[in-house]
């Protein structure tokens, strides 16, 4: 056991038991570590976003000398005045502050749903409705340069029976009985699957950062375990 | 009262106990399996091993510190990976927490294990721009309409890797690290499918369902949380022995992670039989114990 002399792996090791502790019942070091976390975020995107975005993106475009203290590879840059107009609508964005002139913050909103709704569209339409479409429509008897292959096929099998079971759970303008019945509890089965799948890969993700966190506490901190 | 009448009422705690012991033991006891990569991974494998040196690959970063347990193992492993293929990497991330994230990565493992390379001739670090996907769709128009500087506010044209670069297909592979939105699924709906480059991820196990439908015609390949990097890692052990003694965290991680995984199971199937049992009762006539 090598104890560590890092203060800030002592802080670390204390927020992290503060969090953890909660698992036995709120207290008092459970809401300061999720107060101090929240406060610290914040904190953290709106300095990250004035000097990632805010001085370099808009005002080293419009006005560039000002940024010579802070961005001097950018002060000699010629002006793009273009850039008033986000710069605009990001002020407009703000009236939302103002109780009298708040719906003004309405415009920028509205450009900013119309453009993503618009964006959106186009992807989601071509990658995930006909792109999805295509990775569906496949052979359900593979031949490979070695021959038939069994396993091939009945994955595409799977793949096509799955899909097409699942879309019949959906459709509910005709009653699910008969073949069309059977379907549609096929179609539930591989939609249980699917949840099971999801419901594996959560435990998963869970487990390892509590391993994560583990590591530190006995590497780390305590020396225990090598990393 | 009949065992199996207690563990319907168990306490919680206990439960979270026993979570808590199946991660501690393996990782003391330094248990470890051997991992052998599915296909989706050795993909990605694949793919960075048939570039040819001083092609340009893309590393997205997007994920925070919540997710670096699942996260970081993977950037390692691929960063590594592509400075051993002498490929030219340019960092940059959607996720504002992916900055120090991608500053550290730099730092331990780019200028550490891999002093030879230079900085703004084998590597770049762009950072985090805000946008998300609507920052996508711009840097595949105009890439340097987005980045005017590198992190470190240098002029992007006076960056060497950088001139010659347009836009993301001016990338022979853009890789994506992420924990959740935006993500993978953006870079393959913004970038990949209408820039025609290929993407290749690297996600948390929550999100890893979301995205087989996306393999392999949108999507190259994918690492799926913990067990997917455990695999790249394994991947990059066998080809490259070298990193046998190196600092191997997803391999080490799937330990305690099979351990707690069986604990779960075992909870489950005691869940069950306590359930059927006490159904199998209530028909009897016998009522509901309490």
């Amino acid at each position: 056991m090598h104890l560590s002399g890092d203060i800030w792996i002592w802080l670390g090791a204390f927020l992290t038991l503060s969090i953890l502790s909660f698992l036995y019942k709120d207290n008092p070091f459970y809401k300061f570590a999720e107060h101090l976390f929240v406060g610290v975020s914040a904190a953290y995107w709106m300095v990250i976003g004035i000097w990632g975005t805010l001085f370099p993106n808009l005002i080293a475009k419009i006005y560039p000398s000002a940024v010579r203290f802070v961005l001097p590879s950018l002060a000699d840059r010629p002006p793009e005045y273009q850039y008033i107009f986000p710069a605009v609508l990001g002020i407009l964005l703000l009236m939302r502050l103002s109780g009298k002139y708040g719906w003004i913050s309405r415009w920028p909103l509205a450009f900013i749903v119309g453009t993503t709704a618009g964006l959106n569209l186009i992807r989601y339409l071509r990658s995930d409705f006909i792109g999805q479409v295509q990775n569906t429509m496949i052979p359900l008897v593979v031949f490979k340069s070695s021959g038939f292959s069994w396993l091939d096929s009945f994955s595409n099998i799977v793949i096509f029976v799955g899909v097409f079971c699942g879309l019949i759970y959906f459709f509910f303008s005709k009653e699910h009985k008969g073949a069309f019945g059977t379907a549609s509890r096929i179609g539930v089965w591989v939609l249980m699957v699917t949840f099971g799948a999801g419901f594996g890969y959560t435990v998963m993700a869970r487990i390892s950062l509590l391993v994560g966190r583990m590591q530190f506490l006995l590497g780390d901190w305590l020396g225990l375990i090598g990393r | 009262m009949p065992f199996f009448d207690k563990v319907k009422n168990i306490d919680r705690r206990i439960i979270f106990l026993f979570i808590a012991l199946s991660v501690i033991v393996p990782l003391l006891l330094n248990i470890k399996f051997t991992e052998k990569a599915s296909p989706i991974v050795q993909n990605i494998f694949d793919k960075i091993e048939s570039l040819p040196a001083g092609s340009r690959m893309l590393i997205s970063m997007d994920y925070g510190p919540s997710t670096v347990p699942e996260i970081q193992p993977m950037v390692n492993a691929v960063v590594r990976h592509a400075n051993e293929r002498n490929l030219k990497i340019c960092y940059m991330c959607l996720w504002a927490t992916g900055q120090n994230l991608t500053t550290t990565t730099v730092d331990s493992i780019q200028m550490k294990e891999f002093p030879d390379k230079k900085y703004g001739v084998d590597f770049v670090n762009l950072g985090y721009k805000a946008g998300n996907e609507g920052l996508i769709n711009v840097l595949l128009t105009d890439m340097k309409k987005m980045y005017t500087t590198d992190a470190a506010g240098t002029y992007i044209d006076d960056i060497d890797m950088m001139k010659p670069i347009r836009n993301l297909t001016s990338f022979d592979l853009i890789v994506s690290l992420g924990g959740g939105t935006p993500g993978i699924k953006e870079w393959i709906l913004f970038a990949g499918d209408p820039g025609g480059i290929p993407v290749a991820g690297g996600s948390t196990a929550v999100q890893a369902p979301l995205l087989y439908p996306y393999w392999p015609n949108q999507l190259l390949g994918l690492m799926g949380g913990i067990k997917g990097a455990a695999e790249y890692e394994s991947l990059l052990i066998k080809h490259y022995p070298k990193y046998k003694n190196k600092s191997n965290p997803g391999i080490r991680m799937m330990g305690p992670q099979a351990i707690a995984h069986i604990v779960i199971m075992l909870f489950i199937i005691i869940g069950n039989i306590t359930f059927f049992m006490e159904r199998s009762r209530e028909k009897s006539g016998k009522g509901k114990v309490s």
